[in-house]
């Protein structure tokens, strides 16, 4: 398994990262509140992350209330579900799922990880996290405005996003483009910050090919963002002068209420092209981190170093290439040219291929593994499974032949639920359960997190795996009351009931979730400063949780990479990453 | 900046040929840029990102001209002006260019001096830089003004395809507020530099942080790539 050169000391330079000038903070507002700490930001970030999408959360129950149970809510209507579909969609793959796992895992993870005393530039950072939060402010305001908030769906097509009779045309529309904008900026600060971090802020030892899996995903995702978002920056920013200034970019001539509007020219496939383009990296976006965490979890918990570390890069690195050259595989009904469609299936599929490199190697590193079912371990296996299954209905999709008609069915909300819902929402709690005792120094209630895992788990497969067979019989997405169909059997009808029991059940699973971080907090169990004998830096710190600047006096020195699990001849199952070699046995473990 | 370049990266390892030689290259030890300061790094980065935003622009604006049905403007004509009874196209544009790019010239000389520590003629340069710089944003609400007195709109103008307008007004736009921005930000550097701020290292107002003489350069990579920014708009929005 020596796919990784162990350089000994003496090929690393002389270190010259001196003291870092850190920001003191002097007072306990800019200690806990505008602190320039990339461990505060981070729980900063997560706090707000976690709010919100309690908020996306109540929503789908709302939703689910209302397709499991059609015409038992009378204070749902067919524009409050549009509503509710649009904000739980936007709220929970952008607010959430990229905040999350960028602002949260990403500020407190990559400084430990690389052994840096913070982020490059703390003050920046702060910034992002203070411009995140208006956004989510901005965001939140559109239930209050007159109208209330946008109903155009998740993906704001014009032209109907920004005409009279979509909901929300009123301020939703504005305010959530605002909100997006202000997202956009917000993120660019911290995610330049994340990147120079671990281009240039490693400390002594610390090579590229040292670093954990989960700085490799949140690395390549935030490089992947900051070349994304900028398509989603110009669409939202014409999209507001079309609604604000009715200029027409991606309005053509159109009648509305019998009218001809004031649009005229406009194409609105070009905003499917720039949002998409942004789109499709924005699955990644939140699907590479989830591989970075899952690799490490599975490896420290499976007590074996990962399989083929190299090409777990190196798939990380291809799937974010790729993912820039295969946006139109959402726009297969959008009359495209035929040609293009085969293009953009084209490099869909090929992406199947380091994506398999990656699962087939996490199967492969439980391969006779030392295996503890720990609550990130079961969250792992989860999210393996998930992801697989995901990523099969995505095969089906990426085809243009099966997609045309499964397109714009349940089929579709079932898969994209599976592969960037679940599954990165199972590698978040994954990661939840693994670093919160180095966020707060306890254990996470081991009962209660069983208790989260099953329910959230299962109930999610019982939620969605039926869908797939609902979007089969042609049940369409979107639509607020199916009604009588002759294609829709009324045992749908009772599946989709049965869907939205589970749904609650699961939405309870996250309040106990909730609950146990806060009951932890005060009570949980001491946890120690590696409580899951793990090898890479973040666990090797002085202080639990870390102090300020991270590693007390001196940055830590590495002489390895992070996988050192059960190495023959060692003295302990892993060898941390600071470890020098003389402590070793003479052989077995590399020079 | 409290971290110092490297400067002694040790001797190498004998280099691995071919890609896994280039893949060890750039994922060695501490840092992938050996000189690059963190500052630097991160505006290249940023400016990557920002390149992704004009490309975005400038696509959708061509999109929007080559799918329009109704007539694109003539920019030659448009963005012509009568002086001394002659009629001279593009004339305006033409000086606006004229002086963003010796805007750049300025800039390159300032970062030259800064390095050799001159900080009076450093900030002399800077300020000549956000002086140029001020011009062309004057010259731009100039133009702007023309064509509003001339009845253009981003919902429409007399000539033809509305979609003139919106791109005209949203991608200068867009333009103008980067070279204001720089503007701004040559000022406060040049202000730093003028007060000796990175000789006696005093420590920045928000960061706390002590600043040096790369700041200078750092703001140059700013400002020149505002400038091959506007090169693109002129060439595919002016001279198209």
């Amino acid at each position: 398994m020596v796919d990784v050169r162990f350089d000994t000391i003496a090929g690393i330079p002389p270190a010259e990262v001196g003291e870092v000038d850190l920001y003191h903070p002097r007072s306990w507002w800019t200690r806990y509140v505008f602190s320039q700490d990339a461990k505060v930001i981070a729980v900063q970030y997560s706090i707000t992350a976690m709010a919100i999408g309690m908020v996306a959360l109540v929503l789908s129950w709302l939703m689910r209330l209302q397709l499991g149970f059609p015409g038992t809510f009378s204070f749902i209507d067919a524009n409050q579900y549009l509503q509710f579909i649009t904000m739980h969609g936007m709220i929970m793959v952008i607010y959430l799922l990229t905040a999350l796992f960028l602002g949260g895992f990403g500020n407190y993870l990559i400084p430990l990880m690389v052994g840096a005393r913070d982020m490059v530039f703390p003050y920046v950072n702060m910034l992002s996290y203070w411009v995140y939060l208006l956004a989510v402010l901005v965001l939140a305001s559109t239930f209050f405005v007159p109208g209330g908030p946008t109903g155009a769906g998740w993906t704001l097509y014009p032209p109907q996003a920004i005409l009279s009779g979509t909901p929300g045309q009123d301020g939703g529309i504005i305010l959530m483009l605002a909100s997006l904008i202000l997202f956009i900026i917000g993120f660019t600060m911290g995610g330049l910050n994340y990147v120079v971090t671990v281009l240039q802020a490693r400390t002594r030892g610390m090579t590229l090919m040292r670093m954990p899996l989960t700085v490799w995903g949140i690395f390549t995702a935030t490089v992947m963002a900051l070349l994304a978002f900028p398509a989603l920056f110009v669409a939202s920013v014409m999209l507001l002068f079309d609604r604000l200034l009715g200029t027409s970019f991606f309005m053509p001539t159109l009648v509305e209420m019998g009218e001809l509007t004031k649009y005229g020219g406009g194409s609105p496939i070009l905003f499917q092209h720039l949002f998409w383009f942004f789109g499709h990296p924005e699955v990644y976006i939140v699907a590479l981190p989830a591989f970075g965490i899952i690799s490490d979890l599975i490896s420290t918990h499976a007590r074996k170093n990962i399989f083929g570390y190299r090409m777990m890069v190196w798939a990380i690195v291809a799937i974010g290439a790729l993912s820039f050259i295969v946006w139109a595989h959402h726009m297969y009904v959008s009359g495209m040219h035929p040609y293009f469609g085969f293009f953009f299936a084209t490099t869909t599929l090929i992406i199947a291929i380091p994506t398999a490199i990656k699962v087939y190697n996490w199967v492969l590193t439980l391969w006779r593994g030392d295996i503890h079912l720990t609550i990130p371990m079961l969250f792992a296996l989860a999210f393996i499974i998930t992801f697989v299954n995901g990523g099969l209905t995505g095969l089906f999709l990426g085809n243009v032949v099966v997609d045309v008609p499964l397109s714009d069915t349940m089929f579709v909300v079932a898969h994209f639920h599976m592969v960037m819902g679940i599954a990165p929402i199972m590698a978040v709690f994954g990661g939840i359960y693994h670093w919160y005792p180095k966020v707060t120094g306890r254990m996470l209630n081991e009962a209660l997190g069983q208790f989260h895992f099953w329910v959230t788990f299962l109930g999610a497969y019982a939620v969605f795996f039926p869908m797939h067979y609902l979007g089969l019989l042609g049940m369409p997405r979107r639509y607020h009351d199916i009604g009588e169909t002759a294609f829709i059997p009324a045992s749908a009808h009772d599946l989709n009931a049965f869907m939205s029991v589970a749904a609650l059940i699961v939405g309870f699973a996250q309040l106990v979730f909730i609950f146990n971080l806060i009951w932890s907090l005060f009570k949980g169990r001491e946890a120690g400063g590696n409580p899951w004998r793990a090898t890479s830096l973040e666990w090797q710190t002085p202080e639990t949780p870390p102090g300020h600047g991270n590693w007390g006096k001196e940055l830590p020195i590495v002489y390895r990479w992070a996988y050192d699990y059960s190495v023959p001849g060692a003295a302990r199952d892993f060898i941390p990453q600071n470890e020098p070699p003389a402590k070793l046995s003479a052989q077995g473990a590399h020079p | 900046m409290a971290e110092t370049a490297l400067t002694n990266v040790g001797a190498s390892p004998a280099l691995l040929p071919g890609w896994r030689g280039i893949a060890a290259d750039w994922s060695s030890d501490q840092r992938a840029f050996k000189n690059v300061s963190w500052g630097k790094a991160m505006m290249w980065i940023f400016l990557l990102s920002d390149t992704f935003i004009f490309s975005c622009f400038l696509l959708s604006y061509m999109t929007a001209r080559m799918s329009t049905t109704v007539p694109w403007p003539n920019p030659s004509e448009v963005f012509a002006l009568n002086i001394g009874g002659a009629h001279i196209p593009l004339i305006l544009i033409a000086i606006m260019t004229f002086i963003l790019i010796s805007s750049s010239g300025t800039m390159a000389m300032a970062v030259n001096f800064g390095y050799r520590r001159d900080r009076i003629r450093t900030a002399a340069l800077m300020l000549a830089t956000a002086a140029f710089g001020a011009t062309f944003v004057g010259m731009q609400a100039f133009e702007w003004t023309k064509l509003i007195m001339e009845g253009v709109r981003p919902w429409g103008n007399p000539w033809g395809a509305p979609q003139f307008g919106a791109s005209f007004f949203m991608i200068t736009g867009f333009h103008g507020t980067h070279v204001t921005i720089g503007v701004i930000f040559l000022i406060a550097i040049a202000r730093k530099v003028w007060r000796g701020d990175f000789d006696v290292e005093r420590r920045g107002f928000f960061t706390s942080r002590k600043g040096n003489y790369e700041i200078v350069e750092i703001t140059g990579l700013y400002w020149h790539f505002v400038d091959l920014v506007w090169v693109f708009i002129f060439a595919f929005f002016y001279l198209w």
